[in-house]
């Protein structure tokens, strides 16, 4: 259940009742309905479901606990280096 | 609409469904339980995907392919250059060098007349590229309703190479496993260009005709180093190593570290669910070769506009007969198996 | 691609697994409920990674196996009609009904396609207002704003050849069958971001305080869910339960109150039959009086259909984790994706499924990978 998938906001615009958006996908875009996230803007992100984006990725808090996994990962290959 | 294509596996089998033309467990199904049967004959029997044949001293490969592809134009090629590019490579990666096609086409009638000037068009261009001459055919008319506007069956003769013999049954424990490029690029350029999924892209069919890269690599490495090649076409190279596994009965292990996916494949099967180890190509392959050779092999092939992205991506076991997996990026092993008919694009 | 390539880092994926392994002192039995999570466990083999301590058992998360065989049923019957095109996503094609599936409703001459959006499926009764369109809606929380969305739209519009066959669960009510029940071996539990992003998190807040359980709210990538294990762990090992959102770039506490405002306006809770768990009260959504016009059982006259569940195999357990597909005598035997005995194996989603198609070569137990 709940393939989304994240996909930048490249432009948007209103067709009738609906907010449409392009999204891009690393390479592919695709209309995404952004009718549940309307304060998306050009540059943010969001998790796309059956053509609807369903959240705006929060980057500062992804950014945060990121940094903390990577520095994990960074000392675990320093360990696995040492014979 | 994306026209659904069967994966469904179903109790009982009494009427053709889409999943039976798709090259996975369906389509074997059918074969052994219909054609096998009814034209039994050793030839047929070894399933290449040629039939070697000796007519009078000359070892030759016959082998034919229909095309039924949607939309009939499409970035990177149509259904007429693709005609030509598939036998050639089935000829190609049985160790033939491909001489004479024939193509034999299935018009629906109101077809538009400049279309098929262009279908012919674009196949002659890619038999000149080719080597190849088209030197027989035939056209039927269906009526309006009856086609999807060209189907195109061809069928290729050529020459097999002095003491080649290449057979999906000759792999052996500790040969390497060399993919030509990149995967997927042909099928999702086809879904793309699809009504339904509006997906937008660059991406183009790779549609190609392999026989010169074939050159290359037996000029590299000589006759006895390659045991078998394929062109991982529908079903994706995940299809191509279960048959090989299957039909050599050892393991085949790959890693996923090698595989090269270009991104924008990459961004259209994380939308839809797909799993490019599945998705057509139809400008690669896959070989199998004795593991001192393929350094050498893989060397030549990055000289060749169709091999720049060239590589080993695994190995022949002698463990799990039958059995693909691959090594993932974490190190752990997964299963990579034989779909029941095509995948389809999933929400969950 | 960002957001999902970090996700799958492997030096941080090892890197958790040991934090993982050093915390661990005792066994632990940890549920996911979601096809998807359930699928990147086994695809990226997650399960190798984490120390044998640590057993992952798989919830009703597959909104295709839990569909009754009821509505599908229904779907086959209304795909069968003349002038109908049947809409679906390409999860629910290959699901047997009694008799037949939707692919041989097609091989005898049914229009049935694939849709990737529900508004493609809006699309398509516009384009055509001579035939009528169903749309075969089925789902979790996660897809039901979308799916309610098409009827919204289509009423908007005013188009009177649309309709909607809904077939939504919900998942709190069926964990709370699951963890009600005195067979239950769950200790903690992953729930699911992407339900989660829609509804937020006080469902499983009242979950995690009802039941005592250590809950985590998880993503789909690989780092997501092996990190929702280790906080799982670390409340575990501790002694404390709570709820905690390891998928917090998405899930808020509220959720999406936009799609939640179409859910309350289109749908209104009911009562659902789960296939493998029997009938949940207050589990599904159906569409509010209002929008009767766009409800395909009342404009198809379905309700008389109903269906028996065949008993032969251990599906029920499976989908309450209290059985792996593994302990399963028929799995890989009797029961393979090519011939199902029960919807685990039919979906490609189906924790079966799953296990078939990436880790039926491990059916004796193994050494964590170290």
């Amino acid at each position: 259940m709940c393939l989304a998938v994240p996909g930048k906001v490249l432009e948007s615009h209103d067709v009738g009742p609906n907010r449409i958006a392009k999204v891009g996908f690393g390479g592919v875009t695709r209309q995404v309905y952004l009718d549940f996230v309307p304060e998306a803007q050009v540059g943010d992100y969001v998790m796309v479901h059956v053509g609807f984006a369903i959240s705006k990725l929060d980057e500062a808090e992804a950014k945060r606990t990121y940094e903390l996994l990577a520095e994990m990962g960074a000392v675990l290959e320093e360990d696995e280096e040492q014979p | 609409m994306i026209s659904p294509v069967c994966p469904a596996p179903i109790a009982t089998r009494d009427t053709i469904l889409l999943g039976h033309g798709s090259g996975g467990k369906l389509s074997a199904e059918l074969l052994r339980d219909v054609f096998l049967p009814a034209f039994a004959n050793p030839v047929l029997a070894k399933l290449e995907d040629q039939a070697s044949l000796e007519i009078g001293g000359t070892r030759l490969a016959f082998t034919t392919d229909s095309f039924v592809v949607k939309p009939l134009f499409f970035r990177g090629g149509d259904i007429g250059s693709l005609a030509v590019h598939g036998t050639v490579n089935d000829l190609a990666v049985g160790g033939a060098i491909p001489r004479f096609l024939s193509a034999a086409f299935i018009l629906e009638e109101g077809f538009p007349v400049a279309g098929l000037r262009r279908i012919a068009g674009s196949m002659a261009a890619a038999a000149a590229r080719a080597g190849v001459t088209i030197v027989t055919g035939d056209t039927k008319v269906v009526e309006r309703g009856s086609g999807d506007g060209v189907y195109i069956n061809t069928a290729g003769i050529g020459l097999l190479r002095e003491g080649v013999r290449l057979s999906a049954g000759l792999a052996q424990p500790g040969d390497a496993v060399i993919l030509s490029g990149s995967i997927g690029d042909h099928g999702i350029a086809i879904l793309s260009q699809r009504e339904g999924l509006e997906l937008e892209t660059d991406i183009a069919s790779d549609s190609a005709a392999l026989n010169t890269l074939v050159d290359a690599m037996f000029a590299a490495a000589g006759a006895q180093a390659i045991r078998a090649m394929r062109d991982p076409t529908r079903g994706g190279v995940a299809s191509t190593l279960n048959e090989i596994a299957e039909q050599s009965a050892v393991g085949i292990e790959i890693d996923e570290r090698a595989i090269v996916i270009h991104s924008a494949v990459r961004g259209a099967c994380e939308l839809l669910g797909l799993d490019p180890l599945y998705v057509a190509n139809e400008g690669k392959l896959v070989a199998i070769v004795a593991r001192e050779s393929a350094e050498t092999i893989v060397d030549a092939m990055r000289r060749h506009p169709l091999g720049a992205g060239a590589g080993v991506i695994g190995r022949v076991a002698g463990d799990r007969p039958g059995m693909v997996t691959m090594r993932t990026l974490f190190g752990t092993s997964r299963i990579v198996d034989m779909l029941a008919g095509d995948q389809l694009p999933r929400i969950c | 691609m960002k957001y999902i390539d970090e996700y799958r880092d492997a030096a941080i994926a090892r890197a958790i697994a040991r934090a993982v392994r050093e915390r661990v002192t005792r066994p632990w039995v940890l549920m996911e409920i979601c096809g998807g999570q359930t699928h990147t466990i086994m695809r990226y083999g997650l399960d190798e990674l984490l120390p044998p301590e640590i057993e992952l058992v798989h919830g009703p998360g597959c909104p295709v196996c839990v569909a009754p065989l009821e509505i599908i049923d229904k779907a086959l019957d209304i795909a069968a009609r003349p002038g109908v095109i049947f809409v679906s996503y390409g999860d629910m094609l290959r699901v047997p009904g009694s008799h037949s599936d939707l692919f041989r409703v097609k091989a005898a001459g049914g229009d049935v396609r694939i849709a990737y959006s529900p508004m493609d499926a809006v699309k398509l009764a516009r384009e055509n207002p001579s035939r009528q369109v169903v749309f075969f809606g089925i789902g979790f929380e996660t897809t039901a704003p979308a799916n309610a969305m098409s009827v919204w739209q289509a009423k908007q519009e005013g188009l009177t050849n649309f309709s909607l066959l809904a077939a939504h669960v919900l998942v709190p009510p069926a964990m709370r069958a699951i963890l009600a029940s005195p067979a239950n071996r769950v200790q903690g539990l992953i729930a699911p971001g992407h339900v989660c992003t829609v509804m937020g998190t006080r469902e499983y807040e009242d979950l995690s305080r009802d039941f005592h359980l250590p809950v985590v709210i998880g993503g789909f990538e690989p780092v997501d869910l092996l990190e929702a294990v280790r906080m799982l762990v670390a409340q575990l090992e501790e002694g404390r339960a709570g709820l905690e959102n390891q998928y917090a770039r998405s899930v808020s506490r509220e959720g999406n109150r936009a799609a939640q405002r179409i859910l309350e306006q289109v749908y209104e809770v009911s009562g659902r039959q789960w296939r493998g768990i029997g009938p949940i009260p207050m589990s599904g959504y159906k569409l509010r009086p209002e929008y009767a016009e766009y409800d395909a059982e009342l404009v198809y006259g379905t309700g008389e259909i109903t269906a028996d569940e065949p008993k032969e195999c251990i599906s029920a357990l499976v989908l309450q984790g209290q059985k792996k597909p593994l302990d399963c005598a028929a799995f890989g035997t009797l029961c393979t994706p090519e011939r199902p005995l029960g919807a685990p194996m039919v979906s490609s989603e189906g924790v079966c499924a799953a296990y078939y198609a990436y880790r039926r070569h491990d059916a004796a137990p193994r050494e964590a990978v170290r």
